[in-house]
């Protein structure tokens, strides 16, 4: 009853701030519609090569969607006509030589330049293979070995020439989840989804805590026979319900409005989510013990919740140093976000995200206790 | 049961510090005592220690029988805070019912004994305005009708006088004294000479001890002066001449 009562308060409060309520349920949608329009359009990156003097068969090999090959005759160096020309690299043929530079100022255009000089090789190789008079497949080979060396020159593995049998190499890519056209938003979504409603309910509940703290209320409400665990199953259940209603307003905003689809379960989606909130809760409850003010309380942010941010698989973790992987286990949204992406993403089921959930359920006991004991500040029985 | 309220030898304070040093004191039932005592002579911190919202350092504390702290027995304390501790988003029968729910009071009983803390205090108009749009004086009056809407056995309210119009005051005393006619129990603490002469036990803390202990008849008969208040000054040139 008493738990229920903390319930119904802490709606009748929620329900009259309406600038918070806002900000709980509109903010994040706005948010998303920024990120979804901010990497909708990834896919049209293009690179600027410039070529001199290069063979025709091999310009042909290069074409593709993002490289945009210009010829140049120019005698000036390489270095200047990059700079002059603002591209992203060019490509010199001396006789049997190629030599590559690239600008290298946008890793993402370089990359480009090598993708587009590796495919072309394989191509170049299914020609020479194809080639049926002699003294043109041995001109490929030749430009074959040299586009090689400058791949090679230019920092990028050049696949070693193998001098044994030379089949037709085809590429084909198969996407096992999502289609050619999945874009970073989705991969995004996920592990957003998991923030948004960690970071909110942080915020908060957190301060709602400390407001109670310092107008003097929760002394006063640990004046009557209430339980400090009915307290925080109040603040828990109150502020929880609040998430699930955010998440479920996020989850079928992107689903109407940005068509993405959800291939696991929308119940296992809510639970990760409920989840999340009960660790973010516990957490802010916590936390806000530690400030003496909401300006204090915020100061947390930067501290407690944006690292968490880069643990969440915007940058993936396998690709992190050793002990940094340690690290980001001890970040609640590691987890979270792990198995949003899973469920979202690759149709998980609740055994394959279950340890994640459990560990998040961990964490949120961990909280909990904490809070428990830090009450007893204020009475000690 | 002799005694609603007893302290024994208690020793109390935060941390290392020591505020309070061997209190004793009994309050027997329908009783009201008066605790005054200058600013920080530790009239809240004894409060604090009979609520058991701390534990005693030495020395013992025991409400109706139990040994404090114990949590079950707050539903039977009516308790008002020193400074008002209130939800500015609720209006103030929202604040009422959310304290009596917390106090134990049922669903169905809050609905009368609402409107009957309310009459006390003469906030029955104003119930339904939001705490934002209260005087100062409302917000005491109605931190005194949560602390008498669960018809507690005892109360206990730090300052409740503060920020009370006269008229207003009467009024309150006279329920006072209505409620301990009935046997209820009550403890408070003021600075107000007025209120401590309304009381059936006056005890005068300073600087952590207590320093006169009494009905009014008996102190200022004792002390030879012809008021609480000179009983008061006398007393604590006395404890500073010791
Ligand atoms: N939470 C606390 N932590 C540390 N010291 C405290 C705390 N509360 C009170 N004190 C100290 O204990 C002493 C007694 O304080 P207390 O609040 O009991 O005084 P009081 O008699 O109620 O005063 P007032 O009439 O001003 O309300 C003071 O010296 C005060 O500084
Ligand atoms: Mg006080």
């Amino acid at each position: 009853m008493r738990v229920k009562g903390m319930i119904h308060r802490i709606f009748t409060e929620m329900l009259r701030d309406k600038r918070t309520l806002a900000l709980m349920f509109l903010g994040p949608l706005l948010i998303l519609t920024l990120v979804y329009f901010l990497f909708q359009g990834n896919g049209t990156q293009t690179a600027t090569l410039l070529v001199k003097n290069v063979d025709q068969s091999l310009i042909t090999a290069l074409k593709n969607d993002h490289l945009e090959i210009k010829a140049t005759r120019a005698s000036s160096t390489a270095k200047t006509q990059i700079r002059r020309r603002d591209a992203a690299g060019m490509l010199v043929q001396n006789g049997d030589k190629l030599t590559l530079t690239l600008a290298n100022s946008d890793q993402s255009q370089s990359t480009i330049i090598k993708q587009s000089l590796q495919q072309a090789q394989v191509k170049l190789k299914m020609q020479t293979a194809a080639a049926t008079i002699k003294t043109q497949a041995a001109a490929l080979k030749q430009l074959q070995i040299a586009l090689a060396k400058a791949t090679g020159q230019a920092g990028i593995k050049g696949a070693s020439q193998p001098a044994t049998t030379e089949k037709a190499v085809t590429i084909k890519t198969h996407y096992l989840y999502g289609g050619a056209d999945a874009t970073y938003f989705e991969t995004l979504l996920p592990i957003l989804l998991g923030f948004i409603v960690f970071f909110f309910v942080f915020l908060i509940s957190g301060i709602a805590l400390l407001r109670e703290r310092t107008t003097g209320t929760l002394y006063r409400l640990l004046a009557t026979p209430v339980r400090r665990g009915e307290i925080i199953a109040g603040y828990l259940a109150g502020y929880g319900l609040f998430a699930v209603v955010q998440t479920l307003l996020i989850v079928l905003y992107t689903i109407g409005v940005f068509k993405v689809q959800i291939i696991g379960s929308l119940w296992l989606v809510l639970l990760i989510n409920l989840l999340m909130a009960a660790v973010a809760l516990t957490m802010g409850l916590f936390i806000s013990t530690f400030a003496d003010s909401e300006f204090q309380m915020i100061q947390f942010i930067p501290i407690v919740a944006l690292p968490q941010i880069f643990f969440s698989g915007i940058i993936p973790v396998a690709t992190m140093p050793g002990w940094l992987q340690v690290v980001a286990h001890i970040f609640p949204l590691y987890y979270g976000a792990q198995s949003m992406t899973a469920v979202i993403e690759k149709g998980a089921t609740l055994t394959t995200v279950g340890p994640s959930l459990l560990i998040l359920f961990g964490f949120a006991l961990v909280f909990l206790v904490l809070n428990g004991q830090t009450m007893k500040r204020y009475r000690q029985v | 049961m002799a005694t609603v309220i007893n302290v024994s030898h208690l020793t109390q304070g935060y941390g290392k510090t020591i505020v309070l040093h061997d209190i004793s004191l009994q309050v027997a039932p329908g009783q009201i005592l008066a605790l005054i005592g200058p600013s920080g002579a530790g009239k809240t911190t004894l409060v604090s220690a009979i609520m058991g919202m701390l534990r005693p350092k030495s020395g013992t504390v025991e409400v109706l029988d139990t040994p404090m702290p114990d949590r079950a027995l707050l539903a039977k304390i009516g308790y008002m805070a020193q400074t008002d501790a209130l939800y500015d988003e609720l209006t103030g029968r929202e604040n009422l019912a959310f304290f009596g729910t917390m106090q134990g009071v049922l669903k169905i009983e809050l609905k009368q004994r609402i409107p009957r803390a309310a009459a006390v205090v003469d906030l029955q108009g104003d119930l339904d305005k939001p705490l934002k749009d209260y005087s100062g004086g409302m917000r005491r009056r109605l931190s005194l009708a949560i602390a008498l809407l669960a018809d507690p056995p005892l109360l206990i309210l730090d300052e409740p006088t503060v920020g009370i119009d006269p008229e207003l005051r009467q009024q309150i005393w006279a329920e006072l004294h209505r409620m301990a006619k009935r046997g209820i129990t009550i403890l408070l603490t003021t600075h107000v000479m007025e209120d401590a002469e309304e009381a059936d036990q006056v005890m005068m803390i300073r600087q952590g001890a207590a320093i006169a202990q009494g009905t009014p008849a008996a102190l200022t008969a004792q002390y030879h002066v012809d008021s609480i208040e000179q009983v008061f000054l006398q007393a604590g040139r006395d404890q500073d001449a010791r």
